[in-house]
Parts: structure tokens; C-alpha cells; sequence
């Protein structure tokens, strides 16, 4: 039977929220303005590592326009957006431990007052000695950064083999280790984050930010304030970019909630573009070690995938980080035997956290790199090599993710017949150079940050005898367009123009909770709730209107507005005719729709990340065009195939893959979170500044060829799939790759500099190793392997030598408290 | 820590400027030191002009002076007085959306959209002096304007449509813009029962 058309997915609409954008009427945290408003500024640290002797704000308070002053002791109880690193605090108690770290905040009648007050706060540093890298936070365990963490100063230490690893190893026709290293790299969205709170006279806070999760800053303000969290409401603005970098709880919207409910006056605060730079939680830097035997065809027998992440100076979601630099290599090409040793450790710098693709851009760029001169070492097209290896769809890979529908082997056609792979490949003039390279990720994490059995998405829809329907959502709209798509999939299924639909969300005290924008997961999770609440309204109103129409309910259709006999559209009625008979009929129609992912497969510890109710597979070739005499490239083209599964919207699916491309050159080619060497250790930013931290402008910007694939998955609704983060996953390998096919060198280090290049040219041809990459990889005491059978081997998704968990491999504990 | 007593504001001597803001006269008095950034949006309450990094290093806060794109987090409000200054806010009319608003609104040229209104400025400075530009020209008269969402691409297609628009041409995006290259438009799927 043919599938009936949609008439609203899948169509290139504007999104809902367009029209105010581009007119300038978009209201972003720091247009917020109330009577009688303060503004708050933070002082922030200037040592790396200290103790804090002495902190005294009572100067401040003295300067002219100064209504309140803060510092750590106002705010004692820590928090963090992992239940397992609560180790923040508003501002620092007795330690301070990057340059950044919020030490005093001043409220002040206007910015410029606050500014100037902060010179009259007294600090005294009692220095320790700051670590500034992987190699110092090894050699050094004392002092540590923090009291908690698997020993030292090492965070996390994890290990899991999944099969015979050893056993894949001797199989292997050949075996390949390689060093791998991924800078650093910050979200740099053009929004500096801003946050408002405002404590009222009924005792309730308000707190406006730009942030990406506002049920996590809910749980947080609540938990720091100690104030019950139905007191507490937080509203989500727009956010001007986010990539991530607004997903944790921040200093600053707790320590303006804290001076409101001091003064009893709103109290705004906008980070300048430095402040930005220390909050951070951008990509993390890994160093890695892979191993992977293959057979002669390129079959992969067994892989070894060793990680160590510079976590900078708090928790942050790094355990999580730690077990996502090992998770998703294997949904890509069948690996039957997977052994993953990650380690994480602090170190005196900014907080890393999630930055798009939240720790797989790290494997999957060494995975790729590695799997590309595996194939030129085998003497095996890299694409052909791929494709004959691809993991099955709707299989079970080795650590027990459940792949869904997986259209990578589409992906790589559309891709190399589009760039002309097999015809220019190795062919095309000196300089010049192709790579491919692919990838997968997850649409939504399938388990929640902290433990319950609650749905992840919510959406509540009233509608209303006036024809009009309003979508609540918790939801967060960071440019993404999240609004339009809770509007299109409910227009699509109520039969109405997606204009018609008025759309609230972000806000703690008004919508549903859902989780937040992060983990690829709000079309997925948001689009399958508000697909349940639509189709209970739909239900109703065909209800009513099947008698009206004299019709079984099963013939009424609705489209165009109307709801009818789909056997005689001329039988009738206006939607909103529709919604005045149900109500009638009904009361007040209102329904809801929620969504919690399936449950996953593993039983061990750490199967917690990686499931994912399905995955969206990318390729891309990327063309490159090298100066071997001073190692400057350009990279004029890019083609690259999403499976999206379906597309809600194709046009903001295209603008997804873009954004995509353009922030993986961006990190392939120059981007990079630099210190300064020498006295100060390392732990000094070099250039917080937009200026100075280059990235791609319109002129570095390549032109971009999209292919869209569309292989429905079932958990998606209308079949869709992530189409956010996954697409920037192939770039940063594939330029690296291109590098290869037009000079000859292996970059092993992102970002791809063309002093780099130049270096592994010079090396070339002074008749070494023509490289330029890391050398050594440190000792690192990584635990005995948790052993895991594969299902091939008949394994339960258990481990053999530790006590089972949860299905994700939850330990069940008491829930984490929240005040009520 | 708060202070209970009443306490002394901070002295301002005030300047006092007169100058056109999206073609209405207007007088403001502010602090001589604040710059047009500051002016538009605190003592005019023009939020639609953002701002990036106050340093003018990413072109966020562009804005049209006498129809030349300047940043107005580095241009005084002092230097003002006279002049015609532009904003977002005033390029959509009572006829709607200006067709570069239009252009961005379609494509999907407007991510986050903060980027969005310094770039429609110093887009709409482009087209006035260059009804027909090419990509390189738009390229480099964008180059001082960051977008981190969108890898520029929908916004230079978004100018090429809008210029075409303003130069009375019935242009429409382009398939690819929309679609994507070789996108299946056949397989639209029935709608899944949760």
C-alpha cells in the first residue's frame, strides 16, 4: 500500500519563530529589563591553584551605586550537573582552581558600578601548584584538585572488554596501534550567557538564562538556594548558540538568584566574551591509543580503544565524557571483540564539558584516520573497505547498543559518486586531495543524568473552541528550531497550518519537564510526546465528528483545517467547528504525551551511555588543496550524506548539516583552547578573545554539498532521526585523510595547522616517518576490564566479575534529594 | 552582605545628543563615555542590535551610520549627534519583512539569530551600493561578521535571493537549498503510532 503524504512534514516551511528573528524582536536574556534591575558582576580568580586566605567584598559595599555584595560562604552548598561530581560551588569557598573561577559578585545599580567595585575586593592567594596538563596530573596525584575521584588526580578511571580481544588479536591478519590527539575547542557561541533572577515579595524566584537545560539550573538553583523547587521557576530564553556550551548549571545564574532574594530587586548579569571563554565545558583534550587487528579484506577482528581526557578543573558531565570516547565506535562497521580503557583527569585549567558530539568527535576521528591508512596500507578503496564491513541494521553490536535503521552504506554512495571519489581520488594534480571519513551518532541519551523512571520529554496541548492549539513543551530552543518542530509534527497530525500553532516553552513553571537540549535528543524524544498528546486530541475530535458527519470514525480524515469523510471531502467541518463539538462534548480538551526511550540492553557498568533509542549515520569526502611549501591549505569543497532518518523539515535539516560542517572545519583546521607555556604552567588562556581564537570566517567557509538519506528508523517519529551534531563528526578525519591524498602525511593531531603539515612534510623528506602526532602515551593505572560476553557469544549484557545493574547499567540509589 | 543605609548614586554628567534612529528624530541624554551599542540598547531600549564581544571582533553588533555598516560597540554615541543611524528594528515596514528579512526567514539563513540583525545590516549596506553582487563580493563584505551556526552558507544564498527580490526579479530558492541534492522526495511515510 502507498504510504499517504504528509502535508506539513517533510515540506521546507520557515520555522515559527523566524519572522521575529530576522525582524530583531527575538528576546535573548540580556534584552530582559525590569524596574528597578541591578547588575551583577563576578570577580574571578587570577591564580591557577590556590587557597583562598582571605576574601573581603566589605569594600565593595562601599563603592558608590553598590546594593549588595556576595562571596563564597553565601552559597556553601555545591552542585554539578552529574549526581556523581557535585563539586561546584557559586562562588569559591576555600579554593580556587582554574583563572576564572568565581570568587565575589557585586550587585550594583548600573554595570559600570559593579565593574569598578570589584577592584575593592581583598583576596589573598595561599598559591598551590597548578597542573596543567594530562603528563602533570599523572606525575603529580599531590596536591589534588579535588577530594573525590578514582585516586589522585585522575577523575575517572574506567575499563570494559566486550568478547575475546586477545583472541580477535591472533586472528588478525594484521595488527596496527596508532597515537591519536584532539585539542581542546570551545563553543564560542556569539550569545555571551546572561541570566536574570528576580525574587518577589510572594517568596518565589524567577531566574531568565540563556541555557540549554533549564530542569537542570530548576534542580540546581533549588538545591543551592535550599529552596523548594516549586518555589523556584526558571525560563529557558532563546539562546544566541549554544553547541553545548550552556548546558551545565553556571555560577552566575545561581549567584544572581542569590543577590534577588538579598536585595529584593531583579539582578541581571551578562558574561563578557573572556568570562565565556573560562565558563567553557568546551571539547575536551584526548590523547588516544588504538589497536584494532583486521583481516586482509579489512574485517576488523578486535580492537583495543585506549582514552586519557584533560577534564580541566571540575566534573562537569565528564564521567559520562569518559565513557562516550569509548561508547559509539561500534555502530559504525562490526567490531565482533571491543576492549575500552578511558581515563579523565583534572587538571588547573577551564571546565571541559559538552561541545557537539560530546566526546566521539575525539574516537571517531582517531577511528577514522587509523581505518584510512589501514585501507591504503591493505591497498583497499577506503570507501569500498567501509561499506563491505558496515554494521547490519537492527543488530546488537559487542557492548550491547541496539542499532536501529542505519543507512551509512547510502551515505557513503551518495557521497562518492558526488565527489567523483573513484575517478579523482589519488589522481588529482599536486597539492590536491581527497578524504573520506563517516560516523554515527546517538538521537537522545537513553538514560536520564539522574536516576528515575520519569518520562524524558512531556508536552501538554490545549485546544481551544477558537480553532487555535497551543504545544507546552520544557524544551529549549537554541537555534535549532525545536519550537517548529513540536509545531510541525502536531500540524501534521491535526490536520492544521503549523502557523496556527502557538508554541510555549522552556519555562519550569508552565511546560512539561523535558530534559534539554543536548544528546541529539529533543526531536526525537519532544517530537514522539507531542505526537502521543496530538494523537489523543485528534482522537476526541474525530470522536464528535464521526457521528456528525454520519461516518465511522475510521473514514474521518483531517487536513487543510478541516476534519471530513476521507471517502467524501465535501462531508465537513472547520477544525475549530471540530474543537467546539468535543468541547461541548468533552469539557475542556486538553491532552498529553510523553515519551521515555526504550530500555537499553546492557547490564554493566557504564551501559548507562551509549544506548540510544536509534543513531544517525554521516559521510563526507572532503576536498583539500595543500601548499607543500609552507603547509597552508584550503578545503574548496564538501560533500557529505546525512541518514536522518526523515526529515521534519529538510531545509533546517540542510542548515543542520552546514552548521555541522562548518564547526568540524573549524576545529579540523584552527580552532583550539591554547595556554600560555612556561612560568605560569600552562593554565593561563592565551587569547580569551574572539579575535584570537580563530575561526572559520565567510571567506575560510567551504561550499558544502548536502545529500540528505532518509532510512526511517521506527522510534523516531515520522521515522526521524538527530540531525545536529552527528554531520561535524566525519570532518575533522576527513580533512586529515585529504591531507594524506594530496601530500603524502599523516596529521595525527587536530587541529590540522599547517605548521603541522609543514613539519610532517619537512620530516617526509628528510627521509622519516612522514607524520606529525604524538609519541608517547602515557602510564596510565587503568582498573582490571569489567568482561562483558557479546550476544554473539551468548552474553546477557552482564558482566562477568561485577554484580549486574539496572538495564543501562544504573546501580540503583536513592534518588538525589531534591528540597521540597 | 547588604548595606541597609540610603547611599549616594554615583555622579554622572550627562551628554545630550540629537540624532535620527530609523528615520524618526530622537534626544537622549547619556554618559559621555557609553558607546552606540550602549545608547540603542539601554537608553533607547533598541535590544534588537546584540552584541558578541564589545571589542569589535565579530561584527554581532553592525549597525548602518549614514548607510555605512559600522560597530557600534566601538563607535561613541558622542559622534552621533547629526547623524542617521539604522537598525534592525527599522528595516521591516508596514508592508512586512524586508526581502532580506523575507530571504533569511525562508531558508532558514537565521539559526539562533543572534548574528542575524548586524548581518542583514551590513547586507542591506551591500546590496544599496551593489544591486548584483557575486559570492566573493558578498563573502568579503560579510567577512567581518561571525555566524556560528549556520557555516554562512544559507545566509550567502539568502542574500543572492534577496538582492534578486530587490532588483525586482520573481527569483525562488534554489531545490538543493531546500532539499538538499538528489533528496527522495517519495518516500514520505505515514504517520507512527506511538
Amino acid at each position: 500500500m502507498k504510504p499517504p503524504r504528509t502535508r506539513v512534514v517533510g515540506r521546507p516551511y520557515p520555522k515559527v519563530d523566524a519572522a521575529a528573528k530576522v525582524a530583531g524582536l527575538t528576546k535573548f536574556a540580556d534584552d530582559l529589563d525590569f524596574p528597578r534591575m541591578l547588575h551583577c558582576k563576578i570577580l574571578r580568580s587570577k591564580a591557577a591553584h590556590a587557597r583562598l586566605v582571605r576574601v573581603d567584598a566589605s569594600g565593595a559595599l562601599a563603592r558608590p551605586g553598590v546594593v549588595a555584595v556576595a562571596t563564597g560562604p553565601d552559597l556553601p552548598i555545591a552542585f554539578g550537573i552529574l549526581p556523581v561530581s557535585q563539586d561546584e560551588h557559586a562562588l569559591a569557598v576555600d579554593r580556587v582552581r582554574f583563572v576564572g573561577d568565581a570568587i565575589a559578585a557585586v550587585a550594583a545599580i548600573d554595570e559600570d558600578s559593579a565593574f569598578d567595585a570589584l577592584d575593592a575586593i581583598v583576596v589573598e592567594y595561599e598559591p598551590l601548584p597548578p597542573i596543567g596538563s594530562i603528563d602533570e596530573a599523572i606525575a603529580r596525584p599531590e596536591p589534588r584538585i579535588h577530594d573525590y575521584g578514582d585516586r589522585g588526580n585522575f577523575h575517572k578511571l574506567v575499563s570494559m572488554e566486550f568478547g575475546d580481544t586477545e583472541g580477535g588479536f591472533a586472528e588478525a591478519d594484521r595488527l596496527y596501534e596508532d597515537l591519536f590527539f584532539y585539542e581542546g575547542s570551545t563553543h564560542l557561541p556569539l550569545e555571551q550567557h546572561a541570566a536574570v533572577g528576580d525574587f518577589g515579595p510572594d517568596g518565589k524566584l524567577t531566574v531568565w538564562s540563556s541555557t540549554q537545560t533549564p530542569h537542570y539550573v530548576h534542580r540546581a538553583l533549588s538545591k543551592v538556594l535550599s529552596m523548594p523547587a516549586s518555589r523556584v521557576r526558571v525560563i529557558a530564553t532563546p539562546n544566541g548558540g549554544g553547541f553545548g556550551g550552556k548546558s551545565d548549571p553556571f555560577s552566575h545564574e545561581i549567584v544572581v538568584a542569590h543577590l534577588s532574594r538579598v536585595t529584593g530587586r531583579p539582578v541581571k548579569i551578562c558574561l563578557t566574551r573572556e568570562e565565556v571563554f573560562y565558563c567553557h565545558r568546551g571539547r575536551h583534550p584526548t590523547l588516544m591509543r588504538v589497536k584494532t587487528g583486521v583481516k586482509k579484506d579489512g574485517a576488523i577482528t578486535a580492537m583495543h580503544f585506549q582514552t586519557v581526557l584533560d577534564g580541566g578543573a571540575y566534573g562537569s558531565y565528564g564521567v559520562a565524557f569518559t565513557y562516550y570516547t569509548g561508547a559509539l565506535q561500534t555502530v559504525t562497521y562490526r567490531i565482533p571483540a571491543y576492549r575500552f580503557d578511558g581515563a579523565r583527569v583534572f587538571t588547573n585549567k577551564p571546565p571541559c564539558g559538552p561541545k557537539r558530539g560530546h566526546g566521539t568527535p575525539q574516537p571517531r576521528y582517531a577511528l577514522e584516520v587509523q581505518l584510512d591508512k589501514i585501507a591504503c596500507d591493505l591497498g583497499l578503496d577506503p570507501a569500498e573497505m567501509r561499506k563491505a564491513h558496515l554494521v547490519p541494521p537492527h543488530s546488537t553490536t559487542a557492548n550491547f547498543l541496539r542499532v536501529g535503521s542505519m543507512g551509512l552504506g547510502a551515505c557513503i554512495d551518495k557521497v562518492i559518486d558526488a565527489s567523483g571519489w573513484r575517478e579523482r581520488r589519488g589522481k588529482l594534480p599536486p597539492g590536491r586531495g581527497l578524504g573520506l571519513a563517516c560516523s554515527s551518532y546517538i538521537c537522545g541519551a537513553g538514560l536520564p543524568i539522574y536516576w528515575n523512571s520519569m518520562p524524558q520529554s512531556g508536552v501538554q496541548l490545549k485546544l481551544d473552541r477558537s480553532g487555535g492549539v497551543t504545544v507546552f513543551c520544557g524544551s529549549t530552543d537554541i537555534g535549532q528550531g525545536s519550537d517548529s518542530v513540536l509545531a510541525y509534527v502536531v500540524a501534521e497530525v491535526l490536520g492544521i497550518d503549523p502557523f496556527d500553532i502557538r508554541v510555549v516553552t522552556a519555562d519550569t513553571d508552565l511546560t512539561p519537564v523535558d530534559l534539554g537540549s543536548y544528546s541529539s535528543r529533543v526531536t526525537l524524544m519532544t517530537g514522539n510526546a507531542a505526537v502521543q498528546a496530538a494523537e489523543r486530541a485528534r482522537e476526541l475530535l474525530v470522536a464528535t465528528a464521526a457521528p456528525k458527519l454520519g461516518v465511522p470514525a475510521v473514514r474521518v480524515g483531517l487536513a487543510d483545517g478541516r476534519v471530513f469523510d476521507v471517502e467524501d471531502p465535501d462531508n465537513g467541518m472547520a477544525f475549530a467547528d471540530a474543537v467546539v463539538l468535543a468541547e461541548a462534548k468533552f469539557g475542556t480538551i486538553g491532552t498529553v504525551g510523553s515519551y521515555r526511550p526504550p530500555p537499553s540492553a546492557g547490564r554493566y557498568r557504564g551501559a548507562g551511555v551509549g544506548p540510544s533509542p536509534a543513531y544517525s549515520y554521516s559521510a563526507a569526502v572532503v576536498e583539500v588543496d595543500v601548499d607543500p611549501s609552507t603547509g597552508i591549505y584550503t578545503v574548496p569543497k564538501v560533500w557529505i550524506a546525512h541518514d536522518v532518518g526523515k526529515c521534519i523539515n529538510p531545509v533546517l535539516v540542510v542548515g543542520q548539516v552546514e552548521g555541522s560542517v562548518y564547526m568540524g572545519l573549524g576545529e579540523a583546521m584552527m580552532e583550539e583552547m591554547a595556554y600560555r607555556s612556561g612560568v605560569n604552567g600552562n593554565v593561563v588562556h592565551k587569547f580569551p578573545s574572539l579575535l584570537e581564537y580563530k575561526s572559520p570566517t565567510t571567506k575560510e567557509m567551504s561550499e558544502v554539498f548536502t545529500y540528505l538519506v532518509e532510512d526511517p528508523d521506527p522510534n523516531g517519529p515520522f521515522g526521524a532521526k538527530e540531525v545536529g551534531q552527528g554531520p561535524l563528526l566525519p570532518i575533522p578525519p576527513g580533512v586529515a585523510n585529504a591531507i594524506y591524498d594530496a601530500v603524502g602525511v599523516r596529521v595525527d593531531e587536530i587541529p590540522v595547522t599547517p605548521e603541522k603539515v609543514l613539519a610532517a612534510l619537512k620530516a617526509k623528506s628528510a627521509g622519516k616517518a612522514p607524520r606529525f602526532g604524538p609519541t608517547h602515551f602515557p602510564e596510565i593505572p587503568y582498573p582490571e576490564p569489567m568482561r562483558v560476553l557479546t550476544p554473539e557469544q551468548g552474553g546477557d549484557g552482564k558482566a562477568l566479575n561485577s554484580a549486574p545493574t539496572e538495564p543501562g547499567g544504573v546501580r540503583r540509589e536513592a534518588p538525589e534529594t531534591v528540597p521540597r | 552582605m547588604e548595606r541597609p543605609q540610603v547611599f549616594p548614586a554615583p555622579e554622572l554628567t550627562l551628554a545630550h545628543v540629537a540624532l535620527t534612529v530609523n528615520g524618526e528624530r530622537v534626544e537622549v541624554a547619556f554618559s559621555p563615555h557609553k558607546t552606540l551599542l550602549e545608547v540603542l540598547r539601554e537608553d533607547l531600549r533598541l535590544t534588537g542590535t546584540k552584541h558578541g564581544c564589545e571589542l569589535g571582533e565579530c561584527g554581532t553588533c553592525a549597525v548602518l551610520v549614514d548607510g555605512k555598516p559600522v560597530l557600534s560597540c566601538l563607535y561613541l554615541g558622542l559622534e552621533c549627534e547629526g547623524r542617521s543611524v539604522e537598525t534592525v528594528e527599522g528595516m521591516a515596514g508596514a508592508a512586512g519583512l524586508h526581502p532580506l528579512q523575507k530571504a533569511f526567514a525562508d531558508l532558514g539563513a537565521a539559526q539562533c539569530g543572534y548574528c542575524t540583525p548586524g548581518i542583514l545590516l551590513t547586507a542591506q549596506a551591500l546590496l544599496a551600493a551593489n544591486a548584483r553582487p557575486t559570492l566573493d563580493e558578498i563573502k568579503e563584505a560579510l567577512s567581518g561578521n561571525l555566524c556560528r551556526c549556520t557555516g554562512y552558507v544559507k545566509i550567502f544564498e539568502a542574500v543572492e535571493l534577496a538582492a534578486a527580490w530587490m532588483r525586482g526579479e520573481d527569483m525562488q530558492p534554489r531545490e538543493q537549498t531546500l532539499y538538499g541534492f538528489d533528496f527522495d522526495q517519495s518516500g514520505l511515510l505515514p504517520v507512527v503510532r506511538t
